[in-house]
């Protein structure tokens, strides 16, 4: 009887909520509540490195200090330890101040030292890395930056420092494209937004009262394809992000989803249920012409191309559950991938071929696990459950991820091999769907 | 005036009342007696008790059966109609199989469609929060289709349905428990 009662109800309040006109917001909206960085878990190997206060010579924006973005970027990676600045027994500014028995008294692999200089409207960092064991400069630049954006030249001196230390580029000045979602009452209100990777400067792209899902990067990082539920129905869209121009690519009877860019950014992979039931399609974005990469009756979806840009990973339940499937070229036949549990999905692999990561079902949780491509070793990442949608860094070091902290949804950074942690909590409601952005060119 | 899904369920009560009332009356008269024959009567007192009983009941059985079978009528429409307001079916995880118990409600509004060929109805999948999204939404569209062929072969017509999808988005219960998600993994029909 109550099914019954509550039945009607639903009913009548869902057609109320179908005649209620959609309201869509673009681009250009007052910026949200910024995600909050809580650093969870720090890798043991971290290594040392102080970065030193930079002197400054004339105004300088209030507010954020760049070495301190600095300090908290390197952090955020698990890989670095840096020093207080408290502890620091000199503030050296350039080489010749820094003195190597110094920083190694404090147990110091690396010190970082620079100047900013105000000049007209820009800042200009010249800035030294010293490897403390050596006493030698590992490397000395200049960078500069508008005096409105000194968060970018931060993450610009993060990603250069980090490189010189590890050899792989830092992944500091990319972007992060998510979904945040505020129910109240029956009510829910859907976001788009674009932050810095540690979740400053978060703007929202798109809001609407009806579900928007998987966004997408462009390789060149200045689009984004997602689905929106805006007309009453799933569509996918590609949304330029300095215009905020939309174009809605694809709005066929069924399902519209999961939109793909290939790697020379003249296509997309989608899943489409035109024909029937959920297949996989690549669409040539120029001319819209429609090539359908799976036949099966059973549901294909979440494909994402390969480093090849000739082949796509995929889920399939064609065996029974959803497992992670590979296509080495569009008309090849699909190898199965995952063997390790009844339910492995949405696979998303690495630039370099190496790994590809996907969401693993164990006993009755749902982690991030990940595959090597060479040895099909399967390694589960993640000690969280109901964790979703994972994303991985461009240089393959960091993998964001979505998963549930007291009712909520929330980001979490991990390292790819799942070491180091840090989540970004959502002020109100769920932030989901986390997609890291390339490197942009 | 609009019945509400209460009364509507009260109804349903009530006809279901009805059915059983009817036919227990002549079962209880019949089982009452032979019950109580076994206890306290011989068997010739038994069968005087049950020829009397078809004799009384000559000169009215027309009128009752009459009676009885607009009554039964009435009731099956009002059961047909109480059923309909069954709108919400549930599913297993990660199935599309019709349950046992929801054929019968979806075979009356087959008929209902059928019989009301300007009516069309929205039906529209959902899935649990448990999974990835879009595997979801592939789910829910997947439950959705099995309820359209279900209507379909039951005798409404294609072009009054209509599918879509919501996945893991309208949650009928917010809550990641058991219970919460069961109520979840649904294909709710929109009759528009």
């Amino acid at each position: 009887m109550t099914n019954r009662t509550n039945a009607g109800t639903r009913v009548a309040r869902a057609a109320v909520t179908w005649l209620l006109l959609l309201s869509v917001m673009i681009a250009g909206s007052p910026a949200s509540a910024e995600l909050l960085i809580r650093i969870t878990e720090g890798a043991d190997s971290a290594i040392p490195v102080a970065v030193v206060p930079f002197s400054e010579s004339g105004a300088m924006p209030s507010g954020d200090r760049i070495s301190s973005i600095v300090r908290d970027d390197l952090t955020m990676t698990g890989e670095f330890r840096p020093l207080q600045p408290e502890k620091m027994l000199s503030l050296p500014s350039k080489g010749d101040e820094v003195y190597f028995r110094d920083w190694r008294l404090l147990g110091q692999r690396y010190v970082l030292v620079g100047q900013l200089t105000r000049k007209g409207d820009r800042i200009e960092a010249r800035y030294e890395l010293f490897d403390v064991n050596r006493e030698e400069r590992v490397m000395g630049a200049t960078a500069s930056a508008s005096v409105n954006n000194p968060r970018s030249l931060a993450h610009h001196i993060s990603d250069r420092v980090y490189e010189a230390i590890t050899g792989v580029p830092g992944a500091f000045s990319t972007k992060l494209a998510y979904i945040t979602l505020e129910r109240s009452g029956g009510e829910s209100l859907y976001r788009l937004q674009v932050s810095d990777v540690d979740g400053k400067r978060a703007r929202v792209r798109l809001e609407s009262d009806e579900p928007i899902l998987s966004p997408a990067w462009s390789p060149d990082a200045k689009k984004l394809a997602y689905v929106s539920f805006e007309t009453g129905k799933p569509a996918i869209y590609i949304h330029e992000l300095s215009s905020g121009n939309r174009t809605r690519v694809a709005d066929f009877p069924g399902l519209n989803s999961a939109p793909a860019f290939s790697p020379d950014g003249r296509s997309l992979l989608m899943t489409l249920s035109k024909d029937g039931n959920a297949e996989i399609y690549k669409m040539d974005i120029q001319s819209r012409t429609l090539k359908r990469l799976t036949n099966h009756w059973s549901i294909d979806t979440e494909p994402a191309y390969d480093h090849t840009g000739e082949g796509f990973f995929f889920t399939s339940d064609r065996s029974g559950g959803p497992q992670i499937y590979h296509k080495a070229s569009y008309d090849a036949e699909p190898r199965r991938i995952t063997f390790g549990s009844r339910y492995n999905a949405r696979p998303r692999p690495d630039n370099e071929g190496k790994y590809v990561y996907y969401v693993h079902q164990r006993d009755r949780a749902f982690h991030i696990a990940r595959t090597d491509l060479r040895t099909e070793e399967e390694t589960v990442l993640t000690r969280t459950e109901s964790d979703e949608s994972p994303s991985v860094a461009p240089n393959g070091r960091m993998l964001i991820y979505a998963t549930k902290q007291s009712g909520n949804s929330v980001l979490t950074v991990i390292a790819a091999d799942g070491g180091a942690a840090y989540s970004l909590p959502a002020s109100k409601g769920d932030v989901r769907e986390p997609a890291w952005s390339p490197i942009a060119r | 005036m609009k019945i509400t899904a209460p009364q509507k369920a009260l109804a349903l009560v009530f006809s279901l009342g009805l059915i059983a009332g009817c036919s227990s009356t002549g079962d209880t008269t019949e089982g009452g007696m032979a019950g109580s024959d076994v206890s306290a009567v011989d068997q010739d007192g038994g069968s005087t008790v049950y020829g009397g009983d078809d004799e009384g009941g000559v000169s009215s059985s027309d009128m009752t059966e009459e009676q009885r079978r607009a009554a039964e009528e009435r009731a099956e429409r009002a059961e047909a109609e109480a059923m309909r307001d069954i709108t919400t079916f549930y599913f297993d995880f990660d199935t599309a199989e019709i349950k046992p118990e929801a054929r019968e409600v979806l075979v009356a509004h087959a008929r209902y469609l059928q019989a009301n060929p300007g009516q069309d109805v929205r039906i529209e999948g959902h899935a649990d929060e448990r999974g990835t999204k879009e595997y979801n939404l592939a789910l829910g569209e997947r439950r959705a289709n099995a309820v359209q062929r279900f209507l379909i072969v039951n005798g409404a017509s294609r072009g009054q349905t209509e599918t879509i999808s919501y996945g893991e988005e309208k949650p009928a219960v917010m809550g990641s428990s058991e219970s919460a998600w069961a109520q979840n993994r649904r294909v709710e029909l929109v009759f528009q």
